[in-house]
């Protein structure tokens, strides 16, 4: 049941009085600036240290079962010709974030490219060229600082959509899941408690697909009503709201998890992504990632299993060997079962898309292949 | 001339039935003598005129005025008399000697192609002539003192000044003028000279003396028909080179368009006398031992040897004697056929001590740097490279490099080559000139430069090279290439490459001022930027904070205007680069020692 420890409340508007985190984000800021002044004062070289972000500083926790990031960390030097530029936009990106938090405002990642972009006097140079610029400026400065983007004041743009049997609250607003129509409802992008509450939950599990299509084939299906869920889509790639959201209803809901992805290496990479964690955002795996979803499809062994047609083949290309490949080496896969899956892949020379469960029949999905995968509790985890 | 063999043969449309007849008798011992006599000057003149300089009005033009400037620089130089020099060159209003219809004022420098009428005067300073000479000086062909000794002088065969005369009289039936004043408080004398062509033998046309302002010097004037050209193998390039390789010399120059040059003196001192010296046995051909053999009446071959040739002791004598298997006191004008042969052969391959280095004059690399400052005022960089002497088939040299590059040069031109020979400009064939070759072989890509593949360098930059020689060997007579003499192309390309590394050391030192004026500004463009940040983030004025950020960036960056070069090439131990090391001593001279004929390199010399 919903664990309801702060009621989020509805924003006031500008000026608002600042958090707790606010303030200790504030001081993290500060406490940057005021080491890059200190440091020129001496007559040294302004830096930030920055923890690196490289799959060669990663590294797996096989007890908590998540990616980790290491403690190799790179010295940003101010005079260093290939680091200033990056020097001043981390400065750039810290003062906007200050100054978000002082209005308690939020912006959105590219939103804060544009509040830290100008044109350096004198020159035809931008502080910022383009939001590729600016964004791992934003991670930079996440790990630098120890403060994650949403104590920032930053968002990205949401992505992923959820209905269900479940109520929560954003912001203030009481949303029930279960009635939001064909749309369902769309995970913001901040899904901190202090913003999103669960109120009330009935559902019994949780069922991630990966494509948007699927959901809508599901939703439209109203499988989450007939088999009392909780339907989500991380459209794609998880989001870091899709991911923040899931860890905290299985954390706090307990409701185990299941995904379903395409059968191939990409989209066994996002259910990885899930699971574990990512390179990229390792140091933020011990809120995102959920050790605990299970992988229900689709499996490659399904073929047979549903006798699927050739008709739901697609080939295997070069690309998707190599990748199949590497990601066998990945040690989070290094179990037998892993190994069999993924070699299945491999020696079956094709890949299968969830869509194509519908060569069978339009509702194949809903009515057939997902029931028969949980009742034979035939998934991997 | 004889004529060539191609004339004798049938030719292609001859008459075939005459094929495989005798040839007719054409001519015969006495109708042949009828026509033979002696060659008068005039006519050797036209027919050989290319092989001294006169193939065309623009070279003539520019050959005069050499000669008279190269006679007038030696002759102040052995008389230890730094030279003031005036070229001045009139365009003169009377019908030209070729075209007489086309002579209007308003055509005037003959510039478009056709030739005109030039009054070309050189004066200096120099000691002057005896009135007694000044005739056969000026007016007799191969007469002069330079011919008969081994010295490095500018003008070798005595042939230079006279030519002119003979082909000024030629073109415009006008006499040399010679004025000449060989000391103060003596008058000066003014001659107007003729060559009698056929007698080749100097006519006084008239003769006068004057009051002169100068102490002493000496005044040519040669009406000539010739056309004025710019350019590389123009009068003014000439002087202008001349200027560069001539630092202890002042010029004047007046254009026939009336423009006046200035070129002062840079250096007060006069280059060191070079010293006459005597043969090296390593260079001397057969015809040349016999003749010196010949002299030696009542000596032994011996006797001969030792007196006739430098470095040639007595045990060196005895040495060659034994070699050639010849007594060695066979009397020297006995010496013949095989015996000599032999005799000359053994010279070549006995171990000979190498030339003294004293009959060689380098400009030095200082005063290279000075000489190329006067004609390149605004370059950037100057380096130069003065090589120790060195020997090739008995005759001392030394080869110098000196170049100016940067600031004013043209920018993506190929670089300019100066070619000199004891300080003369060659300005023809360059292609031929072992010179050019030494600058077209090095690799400048290897000194930071462009350079197409085979070409020269495409740079900002003026490269001379100088050879000086007691003897340089020309390509031909015309003395407009050297020739390529594996010792000389060595030490050449080696001057040029020491030379390019002290550029190299430049340029890489100045791309390191750019990085780092790149890297300065780079900072200073951020940091107004990383200060607004910060003031932003603790709430402090701005400029607080720039201020130790601006004061902390010399720490990290080198300022371009502080630590880096003094002015380029200003101090006299040549290459002034800006590197940080101490300029390196000079390599310590290496005894000469004795040598083989074949020894591979030229020999490193002591200079005195």
């Amino acid at each position: 049941m919903a664990a309801k420890k702060t009621v989020p409340k509805k924003p006031t508007g500008s000026g608002t009085k600042k958090t707790d985190r606010d303030v200790l984000t504030l001081g993290k800021i500060e406490k940057l600036a005021r080491g890059a002044l200190a440091q020129a004062t001496k007559g040294d070289n302004p830096a930030v240290d920055i923890r690196t972000r490289t799959l060669s500083n990663v590294s797996f926790n096989q007890k908590r079962k998540i990616i980790e990031l290491g403690d190799r960390t790179q010295t940003r030097e101010f005079f260093n010709v290939s680091m200033a530029r990056k020097f001043m936009q981390t400065m750039l990106v810290a003062s906007g974030c200050k100054t978000l938090i002082g209005e308690g405002k939020t912006v959105s990642i590219r939103q804060m490219f544009y509040m830290t972009k100008h044109t350096l006097p004198g020159s035809s140079e931008n502080t910022f060229e383009d939001q590729s610029e600016s964004d791992p400026i934003i991670e930079d400065l996440e790990v630098g600082i120890d403060a994650l983007r949403e104590e920032l004041h930053l968002f990205a743009n949401r992505r992923g959509l959820v209905v269900g049997k479940l109520v929560v609250n954003d912001a203030g607003d009481e949303i029930d899941l279960a009635r939001m129509g064909r749309g369902g409802w769309g995970i913001p992008s901040i899904c901190e408690p202090d913003a999103l509450a669960f109120v009330r939950n009935s559902a019994e599990f949780i069922l991630l697909v990966e494509k948007q299509a699927v959901w809508h084939r599901l939703n439209e299906d109203r499988f989450w009503e007939k088999h009392n869920c909780i339907l989500l889509t991380s459209e794609g790639q998880a989001a870091r709201g899709a991911r923040r959201l899931l860890q905290r209803m299985a954390t706090e809901l307990k409701l185990p998890i299941y995904a379903l992805v395409d059968n191939d290496p990409w989209g066994l990479y996002i259910y990885s992504v899930l699971k574990q964690g990512s390179i990229n955002l390792a140091y933020e795996s011990m809120r995102m990632a959920v050790p605990q979803v299970r992988f229900l499809g689709m499996s490659a062994f399904d073929y047979k299993k549903f006798a699927m047609p050739k008709a739901a083949e697609i080939k295997l290309t070069k690309e998707d060997i190599t990748r199949a490949e590497q990601m066998k080496a990945y040690p989070w896969f290094k179990d037998a079962k892993w190994q069999r899956e993924i070699q299945a892949t491999i020696d079956n020379g094709f890949k299968m898309e969830v869509d194509a469960l519908l060569t069978k029949r339009i509702s194949f999905i809903t009515e057939e292949y997902i029931p028969k995968k949980l009742r034979d509790r035939d998934y991997l985890q | 001339m004889p004529k060539s063999k191609k004339d004798t043969l049938p030719l292609p449309s001859a008459d075939p039935e005459r094929d495989g007849a005798p040839p007719k008798r054409r001519a015969t011992a006495e109708s042949m003598a009828s026509r033979q006599r002696e060659i008068s000057v005039s006519e050797f003149f036209t027919k050989n005129r290319h092989l001294l300089g006169f193939d065309n009005p623009a070279k003539a033009l520019l050959t005069t005025i050499k000669e008279a400037v190269d006679n007038s620089l030696d002759a102040c130089e052995e008389a230890g008399i730094l030279p003031d020099i005036l070229v001045e060159i009139h365009e003169t209003t009377a019908a030209t000697a070729k075209a007489p219809a086309k002579a209007t004022e308003g055509a005037s420098t003959g510039a478009a192609g056709g030739s005109s009428r030039f009054r070309v005067v050189v004066e200096d300073n120099g000691p002057g002539i005896v009135k007694a000479q000044i005739p056969k000086i000026f007016a007799k062909l191969l007469y002069g003192s330079k011919f008969h000794r081994l010295k490095q002088s500018r003008g070798q065969q005595g042939i230079g000044i006279s030519a002119a005369g003979l082909y000024g009289q030629l073109t415009t039936g006008k006499p040399v003028i010679i004025t000449s004043k060989t000391g103060k408080g003596r008058p000066a004398v003014k001659i107007h000279l003729r060559i009698d062509t056929k007698r080749n033998q100097p006519d006084v046309f008239s003769e006068e003396t004057l009051e002169w302002a100068k102490d002493h010097g000496t005044r040519v004037e040669i009406e000539l028909v010739a056309a004025f050209r710019g350019g590389r193998t123009g009068v003014q390039e000439y002087l202008e080179q001349t200027v560069v390789a001539n630092p202890h010399m002042a010029l004047a120059y007046v254009s026939p368009k009336g423009e006046r040059l200035e070129f002062p003196r840079v250096s007060h001192e006069l280059p060191r006398e070079a010293q006459e010296i005597k043969p090296h046995p390593h260079g001397v051909e057969l015809g040349m031992l016999h003749a010196m053999l010949s002299d030696g009446a009542g000596k032994t071959v011996k006797e001969m040897l030792v007196e006739s040739f430098s470095r040639v002791s007595p045990a060196v004598a005895a040495e060659v004697c034994k070699v050639a298997r010849v007594s060695p006191k066979t009397p020297a004008d006995r010496i013949q056929g095989d015996d000599l042969e032999r005799l000359h052969k053994a010279l070549g391959e006995v171990k000979v001590m190498a030339p003294p280095a004293t009959a060689v004059v380098p400009i030095g690399e200082a005063l290279l740097i000075e000489g190329l400052k006067r004609r390149f005022s605004h370059a950037e960089f100057y380096a130069s490279t003065t090589r120790p002497p060195s020997v090739y088939r008995g005759n001392p040299f030394v080869v110098e490099v000196g170049l100016a590059f940067g600031g004013d040069l043209p920018l993506d031109e190929t670089a300019e080559i100066m070619r000199f020979a004891n300080r003369v400009p060659l300005q023809y064939q360059p292609k031929a000139c072992a010179i050019s070759e030494s600058v077209y072989q090095t690799n400048w890509r290897g000194y930071d430069l462009q350079q197409p593949k085979g070409g020269l360098p495409v740079a900002p930059m003026a490269v001379a090279v100088h050879l000086a020689s007691v003897w340089v060997p020309f390509t031909s007579e015309a003395k407009e290439a050297v020739a390529h003499y594996d010792e000389l192309l060595r030490e050449m390309k080696l001057a040029v490459q020491e030379c390019g590394r002290k550029l190299a050391a430049h340029i890489r030192a100045r791309a390191h001022a750019q990085r780092e004026e790149k890297r300065r500004s780079l900072f200073e463009r951020y940091i107004p930027e990383v200060a607004g940040a910060i003031s932003a983030i603790l709430d402090m004025p701005k400029d607080k904070i720039e201020k130790p950020f601006f004061a902390a960036l010399p720490n990290f960056v080198r300022f371009a205007d502080e630590p880096a070069a003094p002015p380029e090439g200003s101090a006299p131990p040549a290459a002034s680069s800006p590197s940080d090391a101490p300029p390196a001593p000079p390599p310590p001279p290496k005894a000469g020692k004795g040598r083989g004929k074949a020894a591979p390199r030229g020999e490193q010399l002591e200079l005195l």
